[in-house]
């Protein structure tokens, strides 16, 4: 119990190298995190499973079958057969990822390798996807109260004031690959403050109400749920598009994970701890003060 | 040693038990990992019938919403020798039997059922696939035949036997029924429909009868219906699950 957080994470274990260790992810940010990585890694896998049984995305109450906003299919094209993805009336070869993958052999609209299970299999698909997206809600809503309670997010994550006027300044150094250093890396820039508030208070939460507006039970209980997105169809499409704005969030958040030190970024969501380095400020960038 | 519980621990700890006991509570009772994943629906159906209580409708749609072309799914047009007489002589021949735990048996023409009380309804139905279409249904409430059969207080459910084989089997596992229990049964949308867009159901649709259960996904709404029986459980009807495609890994409770 020595590693009990007091309001301020502590720095601690100072060592002779010039660097130190500094608290910087509580017990149940981190249960929660990795908890949420499961649901997030299973929802998706077996959200493109449910999707392979019409890979087609509509807008408005019903599905004009003639007109799909999107459709991933097969066609032929010069005597042989093509996977193909028709965004509203332009048509991609997507041959080898989208429609027709394996060499030809799977002709699912998203290939076995990214669905769960890995066969066509709505019924169990669905069964992964129920299970752990109420895993995902109950993990999603311990995680907030926790982090309102304990002020994480209001400390933490809302970006100040004077962060939000350094943003361009941000933007550059994190295109230049150029990660905080020292005690600056005690906490959140701006850009991850944004991201992180983006995903968790508009994303996430739309996505979720987006799958609840899928259910004919829930529109029953709340017959506005589905106007609210312009009808179930819309509601379907906002829910796969929010899916795939969190993939695209987890891909970067990989990427800086991995850019700004994989291990020690490793270490401290599964530990807790983060070496933070002695410096010695650096003087090698001019754009920091 | 001191034992220290702050605030955050403390949360924590609630956090955690509900996260716990729910899922994993449920999860560890159950015999196997398939189980376990199948136990959310039973969490799905407590909370959804907690908030349908007072028996709350499926959203109905004006006449301008209805879908140009309403897709038909699962079978379409039955083999079956017996069906296809029954096509033949415009479904003269064709009785719903009414039976199981009733006080009084009924076998029904279409036009007794007709001659029953009637609801017309416009409401958007839902395939478990993804896609949504918008249909005008009229037909007689299920209720209002079961009241007229008189169920016996063990009945708990009410299973309809279709007269299509969605897979052509030799055991006959391959026949096509459902199940729904007495909550739904008795819900005012819950139809014995007859008529579509105003006129006779086709066979693509399930002539000459089909069950609406408008809070449910498609699957449930079963066509050519036959038979509807009262029973206590379905584990000895079919695979035991309550419907073809439940036996096949699909959730019984449609409502999501």
């Amino acid at each position: 119990m020595s590693h009990t957080p007091t309001a301020l994470p502590a720095a601690a274990n100072a060592n002779d190298s010039g660097s130190y260790l500094f608290y910087r992810h509580r017990l149940v940010i981190r249960v929660t995190h990795w908890i949420g990585v499961i649901s997030m890694a299973i929802l998706l896998m077996s959200g493109l499973q449910i999707f392979n049984a019409h890979p087609a995305l509509y807008f408005g109450a019903i599905s004009d079958f003639e007109h799909p906003a999107l459709l991933i299919t097969t066609q032929e094209k010069d005597g042989h057969t093509i996977g193909v993805t028709k965004i509203g009336s332009v048509t991609f070869n997507t041959t080898g990822l989208l429609g027709l993958s394996a060499g030809g052999t799977d002709s699912h609209a998203f290939p076995s390798w990214s669905v769960l299970p890995s066969n066509q299999d709505l019924g169990g698909g669905r069964r992964w996807h129920f299970f752990f997206a109420w895993l995902l809600v109950l993990n999603g809503l311990a995680y907030l109260a926790y982090s309102l309670w304990t002020r994480h997010v209001q400390r933490d994550l809302i970006p100040t004031r004077a962060q939000l006027r350094t943003i361009g300044a941000s933007i550059r150094e994190h295109a230049r690959l150029n990660f905080a250093h020292g005690e600056e890396a005690r906490h959140y820039n701006v850009l991850q403050r944004l991201t992180y508030v983006l995903m968790l208070f508009i994303v996430i939460p739309l996505l979720i109400l987006a799958g609840l507006t899928m259910s004919p039970g829930l529109d029953a209980a709340f017959p506005n749920l589905a106007d609210l997105f312009g009808g179930r169809q819309t509601a379907r499409t906002v829910h796969f598009i929010c899916a795939f704005l969190v993939l695209g969030f987890v891909i970067v958040h990989v990427a800086m994970v991995v850019l700004s030190g994989t291990w020690n970024n490793m270490r401290s969501m599964i530990t807790g701890w983060y070496a933070i380095q002695k410096e010695a400020v650096r003087h090698d960038d001019p754009h920091r003060s | 040693m001191t034992i220290h519980i702050d605030r955050r621990r403390l949360i924590a700890g609630a956090a955690a038990s509900l996260v716990g006991v729910t899922l994993g509570g449920r999860a560890a009772m159950a015999s196997s990992w398939w189980d376990a994943l199948g136990s959310a629906e039973a969490l799905t159906r407590t909370a959804q019938r907690g908030l349908l209580a007072g028996a709350k409708l499926a959203p109905e749609f004006p006449e301008s919403s209805l879908s140009p072309t309403f897709r038909a799914n699962g079978s379409t047009d039955p083999r079956e020798a017996a069906y296809k007489k029954l096509v033949q002589g415009h479904f003269a021949d064709w009785r719903l039997e009414v039976g199981g735990l009733v006080d009084t048996p009924l076998r029904l023409s279409l036009n007794d059922l007709r001659a029953l009380p009637s609801r017309t309804q416009i409401t958007r139905h839902d395939c478990v696939e993804g896609w949504s279409c918008i249909g005008k249904w009229s037909g007689v409430p299920l209720g209002e035949v079961l009241k007229r059969a008189g169920l016996k207080s063990s009945a708990k459910f009410i299973v309809f036997y279709c007269a299509d084989a969605f897979e052509q089997t030799l055991d006959g596992s391959g026949q096509y029924y459902e199940s729904v229990d007495l909550v739904d049964a008795f819900h005012p949308q819950t139809l014995l429909a007859y008529d579509m867009n105003n006129a006779a159901l086709t066979v693509p649709h399930g002539a000459p009868l089909r069950l609406r259960v408008e809070r449910q996904l498609g699957y449930k709404m079963a066509k050519y219906l036959m038979k509807i029986e009262a029973v206590t459980g379905f584990e000895k009807i079919g695979g035991g699950n309550g419907g073809f495609w439940e036996d096949r890994g699909y959730q019984w409770y449609g409502g999501i």
